[in-house]
């Protein structure tokens, strides 16, 4: 039996090798571009130097660790990545939710055509001409909302850019508008595919709308919400870099309310060349994220253990 | 939901939803309009729906210097066409080989898909490979193979089509007639797995056509600059456009205000006018990868 069993396994190996070809470079792709670099988080434990390179470079324990973590940037990112995105979990899923319910009972097929399309837009331009939108309203001297909304009411324009007690909410609701297309697309999607006689036989019996939403949609939904929302525990750890570096266009008053782990990174990689805290944050990054997403899963496996990932 | 036909709930509806499309396209419209709006006028009263004053001055500056938009656009071009043909066929040929049930190795090779959407080697090591290791810093691949297969989200999402799209017996009896793995590949699954190409397809084309990390990251040479990255340039540096001028005139002011929305909307004109086309493919991939493989 295993003698047969190998033989087979041998057989369809040869019959396969056109197609392990095929297969090759993608495989050699992702070799390269997604795990080679894992080799590349001991730097977090080095001190890098350029001529040295990744393997060469010395040694220097969990230095780069202690000058993050005593710094107030350690906390500060951390946070901020955490609460951004805790505030968009949360904004997101149940705007989207709402807006999805309203589409699935708009009527005619070109109006539903339109809103979809609508909203998508902000979701697939791109995160600079995002940038460039917001500047348009928000620009100090000729920004939309100083020089239409606030100067004509007889208040001063604000300096958006310079004033970070706004950004949180700037950056929840840019955030809601880009991205919210692709989730109430999906949400609808399932709404649809509801069976329509739950809710006919729901009305014979007397239920009000909201009684028809809280056991029929709302019941419906939940794989789609645990899904959705365990994904995005998943990526808790990190951030839309274009969001948070390009959005805010860079402003250093603004980096309190800005910094995420991934502009932090960048930054430090980038901009000021220490390269050191830069590759400890991003070890830190690599590590509890995928933490993170051991326990997403681990969760889901509770919840409902056919929308588990693995 | 049913409920009365008449009363409150459908002007509510339509109340949200008119609400919805003004708020999704205001900005795009302001966009337009200011960059059709005199730059005097936006200076003295700031962007607007409906500008005070009409004027070319923004266009008239690009129609003047054709180089800086063709340019950028043919590196947009380029890349993208590269970058979405290889990484595509990357793509299928190896969706395809994992949803072979008894492809030999076939968990192993899953697993190596599988894992790179857990775990990442993040900014840093991957900066370094590519620029020093690989040296792909000012060239056109910078712009091509950081991205390749971005996403192994789609990978998982075609092998699953293959696997609930084309049944076994297909294959079995093709092999049966003498057909080897390649024409079976080529004449009959790629036939009946076209709708998800294409859908894939114009993903990854996205994806290259909105890119600009990889700009940011790996180019500092103006001539390889992609559209997004020179709206990046200008936006972050106000002072670009005069110091890259090519004819230099150092006399005639920049209308910058308007010239940045000029260049927003010429940057952004393309999707805008081709997203009613494609959106039902994009709606159908989007619906399809979130169904469970």
């Amino acid at each position: 039996m295993g003698k047969s069993k190998k033989k087979k396994s041998s057989t369809l190996f040869r019959r396969y090798i056109p197609v392990y070809i095929l297969m090759l470079p993608a495989v050699i792709y992702l070799l390269i571009n997604n795990y080679l670099p894992m080799s590349g988080l001991q730097l977090a434990f080095k001190q890098y130097s350029q001529k040295l390179g990744i393997f060469g470079s010395k040694w220097v324990g969990l230095k780069n660790f202690e000058f993050l973590f005593t710094s107030k940037d350690a906390w500060n990112i951390t946070l901020n990545t955490i609460g951004y995105n805790l505030a968009f979990i949360i904004t997101g899923t149940i705007f989207s939710i709402f807006i999805a319910v309203l589409l699935s009972e708009v009527k005619g097929k070109r109006s539903i055509k339109l809103y979809q399309t609508v909203v998508l837009y902000p979701y697939l331009i791109s995160i600079i001409v995002v940038a460039y939108l917001l500047n348009a309203f928000l620009a100090g001297q000729t920004g939309f909302i100083n020089k239409m909304i606030l100067e004509p009411l007889g208040f001063e324009g604000i300096s958006w850019y310079a004033s970070p007690q706004y950004w949180p909410f700037i950056l929840v609701f840019v955030n809601l508008w880009k991205s919210s297309g692709y989730n109430i697309i999906l949400y609808l999607s399932t709404i649809n595919s509801i069976d329509k006689g739950y809710y006919e036989a729901a009305a014979l019996d007397g239920a009000s709308r909201w009684q028809q939403f809280r056991y029929i949609t709302l019941t419906s939904l939940k794989p789609t919400i645990i899904t959705l929302t365990l994904l995005a525990v998943g990526r808790i750890f990190y951030s839309d870099f274009g969001l948070f570096y390009q959005v805010p266009m860079n402003s250093g008053a603004l980096i309190d309310v800005t910094n995420t782990i991934d502009t932090y990174v960048y930054r430090g990689l980038m901009e000021l060349g220490n390269i050191g805290m830069s590759s400890a944050a991003g070890f830190f990054q690599s590590i509890v994220g995928f933490a993170f997403v051991l326990l997403a899963n681990f969760i889901v496996k509770k919840v409902s253990a056919e929308d588990a990932m693995f | 939901m049913v409920g009365k036909k008449s009363g409150f709930f459908p002007v509510f509806i339509h109340a949200v939803m008119i609400l919805l499309v003004i708020i999704c396209l205001y900005p795009f419209a302001i966009m337009f309009m200011s960059s059709v709006a005199s730059e005097s006028s936006i200076v003295k009263y700031g962007y607007n729906l409906i500008p005070k004053e009409f004027g070319f001055d923004a266009y008239d500056y690009l129609l003047k210097r054709p180089m800086l938009l063709i340019r950028s656009y043919g590196v947009t071009l380029i890349s993208t066409a590269i970058g979405t043909v290889a990484g595509l066929f990357m793509s299928i040929f190896l969706a395809y080989g994992l949803s072979l049930r008894d492809l030999p190795a076939r968990s192993v090779l899953a697993f190596v898909v599988f894992f790179t959407m857990l775990f990442s080697g993040g900014l840093v090591p991957t900066y370094i490979m590519w620029s020093q290791w690989f040296h792909i810093k000012n060239t056109i691949w910078a712009l091509v193979v950081p991205r390749l297969m971005v996403n192994a989200f789609q990978v998982i999402v075609m092998r699953s089509y293959f696997q609930s799209n084309i049944p076994d017996e297909i294959k079995e009896a093709a092999r049966i007639d003498g057909a080897n793995e390649l024409r079976i590949l080529f004449q009959i699954v790629l036939p009946i797995a076209k709708p998800i190409i294409a859908t894939i397809g114009l993903m990854i084309a996205l994806n290259y056509w909105n890119d600009w990390m990889n700009g940011l990251y790996y180019v500092t040479d103006s001539k390889l600059f992609s559209v997004q990255q020179l709206l990046n340039r200008i936006l972050s540096d106000a002072q670009y456009l005069s110091q890259n001028n090519d004819n230099v005139e150092l006399t005639t002011t920049i209308p910058t205000n308007s010239l940045k929305m000029a260049l927003a909307t010429v940057g952004s004109l393309p999707l805008i006018l081709l997203l009613p086309f494609f959106q039902k493919y994009y709606v159908k991939g989007m619906t399809i990868g979130a169904v469970k493989g």
